[in-house]
């Protein structure tokens, strides 16, 4: 399709008009950025009185450290974890809604505001579901005979940030999937009820298929989502603990440098955070723009 | 292979709306009936009913001698080409033509030697290895026909399959069909809201309106002669003129015109005549004599339009003849009727008055 393209005179004006979008990105994505590829090269004591460079030290140390990579693992379980349980949670949402008529508007509605709530709030939410001496679900889980303390058991701990932080993501991913649900055509529901499939068999052979471009979308989202975006959630919950079970990657950027007061070390390892990012990033554009059409 | 018998079917929708208001139908095995009607007319819903894509609220179904109105569609033992092909976007050409027997649990080389022959049939074995998408919309729809009849299945369901093309392809498929379902010779149900396509496929013809039968029978039967004002009006293009009785009494000039309006039967008091009947030389029969003023010409290459205004009213009327008119535009013109020709009509009732024909 053609698209008619306004032109404006004057050389100016297309800069001035671009110049608030680059100012913000130059300030606050840009500058902090190469602020912080240049402090994972220096090392610097914890009061800030004397900085050294010392090249790829950080790095070098950072791979060579347990801790760390331990946190890579952690990440990666969290990641994965957080992504199956929303999106499967949400797909079963939204297949269960695109089944209603009449009351499509209002689960739709419902289901959408807890993407509205702050991942800090989600967290004390959880926490207090999960609380080993007040919440429900630990009193719940007794009588069924699990004693549940996510304060001492890395398992618990994991399961609750998991949980609290793909419930927020739910929301998001259902609606994307309700969307994707609804562009796909009656008829070839029809036609493969008529070619013999039931149910189960439509929704695995003709549906999923179909809804394969919005689950590689979604999928890359939410790792995007899990690995970044939940230090509230983490920081709300477990804090990192036990025993490093939860502290991923973006918390321990945190810890470390703000509070261990490491920052060379912690900008070392925002560097490597931007890259997994614009990893992640190059798959989405190479690899599903072109499975988008099947 | 089968017949499908339609008995009462009604179709309610929750809220009231009642889209099939009763409908009685044999389609005899190996018959290809025309559903056609205007859009609305509950048509395409009496299909998806057969199909089972959509419940029944009353009547019987039977294909073949089982009632099948509870059974799912699958059971049926029915295939279905929709309107917009509802290939399976994702599957190659040849993966949508064997995924039904695939789901009935076909052997390999049995689903490969069927759809190889259904895609000889079609031609269409080059595109086997292709996706939908890298198709044209006339081969999309031989695949979708594909899809159809590999599955050799009892009868087959068409829901406006050829509305998606354009007008040349649309011809020419039309043909395919009709010629492939006389080598198949499998029961036939067709959709449509076409008349051209419902009477050229059709061996038999039904004609809906409101959700009920108006008239059922050949193409010819109907065209020569409509039951109802609604048929009369639907079937043929361009549309049946309808002149009251009063006009032509009034108007109508000629010898024979009193005699021959008299021998209309009792209760009519609108006439039909279609736009070929009306002849601008007298014939040797007796006949009616009416003068209009020529509006427009229409030239459609083979044949040419008329349209006319009768003298002493406002009634638009359309003449069909060949070659140019012998009067120019906003000149008067004058045209015989032969007593054959008149379809007698009551307006109140909408039916045909029962005539010697």
């Amino acid at each position: 399709m053609q698209t008619k393209r306004m032109t404006f005179p004057g050389r100016w004006l297309p800069y001035a008009l671009l110049a608030p979008q680059v100012i913000v990105t130059l300030i606050f994505f840009i500058w902090p950025s190469l602020q912080a590829l240049y402090m994972s090269l220096l090392r610097e004591d914890a009061f800030g009185l004397n900085t050294s460079f010392v090249g790829l030290a950080n790095f070098r140390r950072l791979f060579a450290d347990t801790y760390y990579l331990d946190s890579l693992s952690v990440t990666a379980v969290f990641a994965i974890g957080t992504t199956l349980l929303s999106m499967s949670a949400a797909l079963l949402l939204a297949t269960t809604v695109n089944r209603m008529l009449r009351s499509r508007n209002g689960y739709t509605t419902l289901l959408v505001w807890p993407y509205a709530i702050a991942p800090a709030i989600a967290g004390v939410l959880w926490w207090f579901i999960f609380n080993p001496s007040i919440g429900i679900v630990p009193y719940v889980l007794e009588m069924l005979g699990y004693r549940w303390n996510h304060r001492t058991s890395g398992t618990d701990a994991m399961a609750l940030v998991i949980i609290a932080a793909a419930w927020k993501q739910i929301a998001y991913n259902f609606l994307f999937f309700l969307a994707g649900l609804q562009s796909i055509p009656q008829s070839l529901i029809e036609a493969a009820a008529i070619d013999g499939a039931g149910p189960v068999k439509r929704f695995w052979t003709i549906v999923f298929p179909l809804l394969t471009p919005t689950t590689f979308f979604l999928m890359v989202v939410n790792v995007v989502y899990a690995m970044f975006d939940t230090f509230g959630v983490i920081h709300a919950t477990t804090q990192g603990g036990p025993a490093q079970a939860t502290n991923i990657l973006v918390y321990k950027v945190y810890a470390d440098g703000f509070v261990g007061l490491n920052l060379g070390s912690s900008a070392a390892q925002s560097v490597i955070l931007m890259a997994i990012v614009v990893a992640l990033t190059v798959v989405q554009f190479r690899f599903i723009e072109r499975r988008v059409n099947y | 292979m089968a017949s499908i018998r339609i008995e009462g079917l009604e179709k309610t929708y929750p809220g009231g709306v009642k889209a099939v208001k009763g409908i009685d139908l044999e389609v005899a095995d190996g018959e290809f009936v025309v559903l056609v009607g205007p859009s609305g007319c509950g048509k395409s819903t009496l299909l998806r009913m057969v199909a089972g894509l959509e419940t029944i609220s009353a009547g019987a179904l039977h294909i073949g001698e089982r009632r099948v109105n509870e059974l799912e569609p699958a059971q049926r033992d029915i295939a279905m080409v929709f309107q917009n092909y509802a290939l399976y976007p994702h599957m190659t050409v040849f993966d949508n033509l064997a995924y039904g027997l695939k789901n009935r649990g076909f052997k390999r080389d049995e689903i490969r030697r069927r759809v190889e022959a259904a895609a000889t049939m079609l031609e269409i074995e080059a595109f086997l290895p292709r996706k939908p998408r890298q198709l044209s919309g006339g081969q999309r729809q031989r695949v979708a026909m594909g899809r159809a009849l590999v599955r050799e299945p009892a009868a087959f369901l068409f829901d406006e399959p050829l509305s998606n093309l354009d007008a040349k392809l649309r011809v020419q498929m039309r043909v395919e069909i009709k010629k492939l379902q006389r080598r198949l010779k499998t029961t036939s149900l067709y959709v449509t809201h076409d008349q051209l396509e419902a009477m050229t496929l059709a061996d038999r013809l039904v004609v809906l309106n409101d959700g009920r039968i108006e008239q059922v029978g050949t193409p010819m039967e109907i065209y020569a002669r409509p039951a109802s004002l609604f048929v009369a009006t639907f079937i043929g293009s361009p549309a049946m003129n309808l002149i009251p009785l009063d006009y032509l009494h009034t108007n109508g000039g000629g010898d024979t015109a009193t005699a021959l309006l008299h021998d209309l039967p009792e209760g009519t008091d609108i006439v039909g005549i279609r736009p070929d009947d009306l002849h601008m030389r007298a014939p040797s029969e007796p006949h009616l004599v009416v003068e209009s003023t020529l509006e427009l010409f229409e030239a459609a290459g083979a044949e040419s339009h008329l349209y006319v205004c009768l003298a002493g009213s406002d009634q638009p009327t359309v003449i069909r003849t060949a070659g140019q008119p012998p009067v120019a535009e906003g000149e008067t013109l004058r045209f015989y009727v032969t007593r054959d020709a008149l379809h007698p009509f009551n307006r109140e009732s909408g039916k045909r008055i029962g005539d010697h024909g």
